[in-house]
């Protein structure tokens, strides 16, 4: 395999980590340190590699010894303190230290690489997870397996085996890794993927490292096993940084592993037995192993020698006279030459992911390490991670977590033979952190942050006696590695400098992630397009052929206002304030939401939830409302309607619509249980045009002519374009105005229809200018959660006849109740094209205090001037003020919010004089949501998964009994059911066809699609046959009709995103 | 990230639900001081340890729900 590193062409093995590669190829020197640039190689042979960290292709930092060789892979050192944008440089934001630069960095090659990976995630469910494949692992799995479990192993290395890939351990007669793979694994197993974080109730997030990118493995378990292995550490002595100095266990997997073994003589330096069964390997890989220090035989390595590249050369070896005292000179300093030290300093056990799950450690003083004290909830270790150490002995353990993980028995589990090859009795490691050394070379603590003894004393010295505070302060365990091998020498130092036991010390809290995770792993498919769910209405391709420009409202896309050609936004919105006030112009207002209200309650309900009454509103009648909070303040408003005795339309704010919902069901089912009532939104079901103008009824005489006669703040079902439709006679901009709803699917018929009949397309912001001319307020731009109605000026609309209704008392606090609160104004600027700053801040005189805020500014054509809405106290009509924003200061007037037609004489329009333009009857034709989505979702189509709509269905929400009969019922909730089909309906049943739309995903990989985004188990076992839940980031019905074959109902408006999330998930199968 | 056992639909993933906060804060059924309404209001218990609160299975059956959950390991019981 071939491949480069800082450019140099090298050849690798097949199997080899990157690091393995690097070494087969005599590269020793593979970076500088961060902070003081000193020449550092490989270290490890594992994630805990603090040194060899390189760039590789989009990924700015990975460790060597985790990146698998591929042919063709281009690798780069990293020096210094990281890339830098040379765009910020030149803007001089960054300043550059030309002593930390890479000039490979420079290359404008190498600069922001585009990043090709395709990452994403998934959700699995199991009883068992087992963390760790090697022999604790492995023997978990099986036996968990074995007593009927389902149970998932998860494990970083591309093979099974963990240690046994790096030694020359033989199990039953057999190489260790033959026996691994030669197990019956009763369990689905991920390898290459690594845990990085263990939290609240089983669950576990992994890594899997996929060619095509990472995939972010979810994991639901009931019971977790982690077999994480243990760390080997090292131990601060001077010049322990070179390259040369490695983990002697790391030393042995080369050897062992990769048949890697470039040293001619090595030096072990053994504070743990390990060092011996490392030694005996190298010098069976052919290397001599010169010398081996051992401090509990007395002998001590106490610094190294460089050569003129800094790379190790020998090795200063001392005896130890007993304990060790500061200065002390030693006896018999040696130096041995060497191209390899290979240090033993004992065995942390890979804790990590049981910290993450506040596991509680203890200190063993035999084993001098951290290691689990007892079981953390639905969390336990078994084999080297918990101090088990030993082929054999981890095996057993394994057996014993994962029965006990599966609460079975298992049965025929047996512990292979295993040879013992140790030659003497086994010793405790060497309580030993730190050596004094006669160099003045300095001694690290951790190699990844440069964190020396010196920095550490510093931090002891000032005082410092936490573990948390000193790693704060020296950085120590906060790099890339996350101290993996330099946090038991930190704690082992301190304990030595504050002369306490290292159980004492403690260590710092573990975090995840337990390795580097890239931000593209994270994001997964929510990337692009599919960041965020995006909502469109019925009419959304219409608005885009007219050249519309949006801007989000939620997660709408709305038409922000329908620029012809070469106008400015000004000048289109002028237009179309114009067109409104003089003719007959349009909206899409299907976005507003839209909730139907049934129940002999429904009335006695809505009258405890908005501040007027309901209850007496008249059949057909429709009445403005604003609700409250319990605080008092503005919450939302809108209009409802009431449909018949028992029945109500709420309309609700735009970007409020679920929250309402939300809101009403907490107050019923929390508070008042015993009103009978009950809420479905129809908010997608219906598509809604506002025609408004003097002019409107020409365009309601042809599209809606039953409901010509209709009063104002009046409603009648009429037929629209010969569809069933609903019409309101309600008014936003003051003008005549008529809300015209049909069914989702009719949608876009009746936009063309009314703009073909004369109306101009209008979008937002003509709405909003329209509003604040006749001075009304916009939940969210005058209101902000510390306004009450009163503070707009709308003491009217707040009963006082009423017992109560939510937020009634808060009005009656001295602090809403006091008469110098803010309220609504309106302001003219003095100079009629000054238009000031919304936000900008209101004073009476310069350097003042300021009394209010600019809520809304704009231009109006009606006006032929600019003017404001603000939030003032202490202002009457006729005051002076100053805006101030920017830096500029505006003065203005305060004025009436009132500014347009204050009379209401514009809202009965003109007249239908000529004659109108002929009904139209012809049924239009209709569009499903996902209709624009047809051809590709049949190009998409493979033999593993195929992707269509059901367009059209219909569909019913109903409430109470399970409704039985004919058709699909789906229960949503307790009393709450979906039926679908052609059934006839019943009385009660609220008809929500055009709320949802239903795709049909179904192949065998239908599942493998679904897992990447939806968060419920899937499996027959446990999925009850359907479910509310989410996919990818939007509610659905999730319904399983066969197997193999999915339902997914979703919302109308999400129809789109969710379209083309599921092709990218099929594309990325 | 959680999991709840909703009542109806059984155990599901925490983003799947809207917190609710403190269980039992009923609406004040009589005349309130200004200072037993400011507390229905805006008060609220901390408790280091158990706590009964309301949580809403909004992504799912829409229904509110009521356990007890410690506040400082995260394990949750059945509301009694
Ligand atoms: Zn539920």
């Amino acid at each position: 395999m071939r491949f480069t590193f800082d450019g140099r062409p090298m050849r690798g093995e097949p199997g080899d980590t990157l690091a393995a590669a690097l070494l087969r190829n005599g590269v020793r020197v593979v970076g500088r340190s961060v902070a003081l640039g000193r020449p550092r190689g490989i270290f490890t042979a594992g994630p805990e590699e603090p040194n060899a960290l390189v760039r590789v292709g989009a990924d700015p930092m990975l460790a060597a010894t985790t990146v698998e060789l591929h042919d063709g892979l281009e690798a780069w050192s990293l020096r210094g303190k990281g890339r830098v944008n040379l765009d910020a440089v030149a803007l001089g934001a960054v300043d550059l230290d030309p002593a930390n630069l890479d000039p490979a960095n420079l290359d404008p090659a190498n600069l922001d690489p585009v990043d090709e990976r395709r990452c994403d995630k998934g959700y699995l469910h199991c009883d068992v997870l087992v963390v760790g494949g090697g022999p604790a692992g492995l023997a978990a799995t099986v036996a968990a397996g074995r007593s009927g479990a389902r149970v998932i192993l998860v494990d970083e290395q591309p093979r099974l085996g963990g240690d046994l890939l790096n030694s020359r351990v033989r199990l039953d007669g057999a190489p260790g890794p033959d026996w691994a793979a030669g197990l019956d694994l009763p369990a689905r197993v991920l390898t290459t993927t690594t845990a990085v974080g263990c939290y609240d109730h089983g669950y576990v997030v992994a890594v899997e490292r996929r060619a095509r990118g990472e995939r972010l493995w979810h994991i639901r378990a009931r019971r977790v096993v982690l077999a994480t292995g243990a760390h080997e550490r090292s131990l601060a002595f001077p010049g322990n940084d070179r390259p040369g100095v490695m983990l002697a266990s790391a030393a042995r997997a080369y050897a062992n592993r990769y048949g890697v073994a470039p040293w001619r003589r090595a030096v072990v330096f053994a504070c743990a037995d390990s060092g011996y069964e490392a030694a005996r390997d190298l010098e069976a890989a052919g290397v001599a192993v010169v010398a081996i220090a051992d401090p509990r035989d007395g002998q001590v390595v106490t610094g190294t020698t460089g050569d003129a590249d800094g790379v190790l050369d020998g090795v200063l070896i001392a005896e130890r006279p007993g304990k060790e005292r500061p200065g002390e000179a030693r006896a018999g300093v040696r130096r041995v030459e060497a191209e390899l030290l290979a240090v033993a300093g004992g065995w942390n056990p890979a804790v990590h992911l049981f910290g993450q799950a506040r596991g509680r450690l203890r200190f063993d003083e035999e084993l001098q390490a951290f290691v689990p004290d007892g079981p953390a909830p639905g969390v336990r270790c078994a084999g080297a991670c918990r101090g088990v150490y030993g082929t054999r002995e981890a095996i057993a353990d394994g057996y014993a977590a994962g029965t006990e993980a599966a609460g079975g028995s298992a049965h025929g589990l047996r512990v292979p033979s295993c040879e013992d090859r140790r030659q003497r009795p086994h010793r405790p490691p060497a309580a030993l952190w730190l050596v004094e050394g006669d160099s003045d070379e300095p001694a690290f603590a951790d190699l990844h942050r440069d964190v020396t003894v010196a920095d550490l004393a510093r931090a002891t010295g000032t005082g410092m006696r936490s573990v948390e505070h000193v790693k704060r302060y020296t950085t120590a365990g906060t790099g890339a590695d996350q101290g993996k091998t330099s946090s038991a020498v930190v704690v082992g130092v301190m304990s030595a400098l504050l002369g306490t036991a290292p159980g004492q010390v403690g260590t710092t809290t573990f975090r995840p992630p337990y390795v580097p995770v890239s931000f593209a792993a994270f994001a997964g498919r929510d990337r692009g397009e599919l960041s965020d769910p995006v909502r469109t209405t019925a009419m959304h391709d219409a608005h885009v052929a007219r050249g519309a420009v949006f801007e989000n409202v939620g997660q709408w896309k709305r038409p922000r206002y329908f620029p012809l050609d070469g106008e400015s936004m000004a000048q289109a919105v002028w237009r179309e304030c114009v067109a409104a006030r003089t003719a007959v112009a349009a909206m899409d207002a299907s976005t507003l939401g839209k909730i139907d209200i049934r129940g002999a309650d429904a009335g006695a309900f809505l009258d405890r939830i908005y501040t007027n009454v309901y209850s007496t509103l008249p059949v057909g009648a429709c009445r403005y409302g604003v609700m409250c909070g319990a605080d008092g303040m503005v919450f939302d408003d809108g209009t409802t309607t009431r449909l018949a005795a028992d029945r109500f339309l709420m309309t609700t704010t735009t970007g409020n619509a679920a929250a309402v919902l939300d809101r009403l069901e907490e107050w019923h089912q929390t508070e008042w249980p015993e009103l009978d009532v009950s809420f479905t939104s129809v908010t997608d079901h219906w598509a809604t045009v506002v025609v408004a103008g003097p002019h409107a009824r020409r365009v309601i005489a042809a599209v809606a002519p039953e409901a010509l006669g209709l009063a104002f703040m009046r409603y009648t079902d009429a037929a629209v374009l010969g569809v069933p439709g609903r019409v309101f006679r309600i008014s936003f901009s003051g003008e005549l105005a008529y809300e015209v709803n049909v069914p989702w699917p009719y949608g876009r018929a009746l936009w063309e229809a009314v703009l073909e009949l004369g109306a101009v397309p209008y979008g937002t912001e003509t709405m909003h200018v329209l509003r604040a001319e006749k001075g009304f307020a916009i939940v969210g731009q005058e209101t902000d959660g510390t306004v009450t109605p009163q503070d707009l000026g709308m003491a009217w609309i707040v009963s006082r006849r009423k017992p109560d209704f939510v937020g009634k008392r808060s009005h009656a606090r001295p602090d809403t109740a006091r008469d110098d609160r803010k309220r609504l104004v309106g302001l003219l600027p003095d100079d009629p094209e000054t238009l000031v700053d919304e936000g900008a801040q209101l004073v009476g005189s310069p350097g003042g205090p300021m009394l209010g805020h600019v809520t809304s500014s704009y231009r109006s054509a009606a006006l032929g001037r600019t003017f404001a809405l603000a939030l003032a106290a202490r202002v009457v009509p006729g005051d002076r003020l100053t805006a101030v924003s920017g830096g500029t200061a505006s003065p203005v007037t305060v004025v009436a919010p009132v500014f347009y037609d204050p009379g209401n004489e514009r809202r009965e329009g003109e007249p239908l004089t000529d004659a109108p333009p002929p009904p139209r009857v012809a049924v239009p034709r209709r569009e499903s949501p996902a209709a624009p989505f047809a051809a590709r979702f049949a190009a998409a189509g493979t033999d593993a998964v195929r992707l269509r709509e059901l367009p059209f269905e219909p569909m019913w929400e109903v409430r109470g009994a399970d409704p039985g009969g004919e058709g699909t019922v789906l229960r949503l909730g307790p009393s709450w059911w979906l039926v679908c089909g052609n059934v006839s309906p019943r009385a009660h049943w609220v008809d929500v066809s055009g709320q949802r739309t239903i795709l049909e995903l179904s192949g065998p990989a239908a599942e493998d699609v679904l897992v990447t985004g939806c968060p419920v188990d899937l499996h027959p076992s446990a999925f009850p046959g359907h479910a509310q839940t989410l996919l990818g980031r939007t509610s659905v019905v999730l319904e399983r009709r066969a197997p193999g074959v999915h339902r997914i109902y979703v919302r109308s408006s999400f129809t789109r995103y969710l379209a083309e999330w599921l092709l990218d998930a099929m594309e990325a199968l | 990230m959680m999991s709840l056992d909703c009542p109806h639909c059984g155990p599901r993933d925490e983003n799947e639900f809207h917190y609710g906060g403190q269980a039992g804060v009923a609406y004040p059924a009589h005349e309130t001081t200004d200072e037993e309404w400011a507390a229905y209001v805006f008060l609220r218990d901390n408790p280091k340890g158990w706590f009964r609160e309301r949580w809403f299975h909004v992504h799912g059956c829409r229904t509110w729900f009521t356990v007890e959950r410690h506040t400082v390991t995260h394990e949750i019981r059945k509301a009694p």
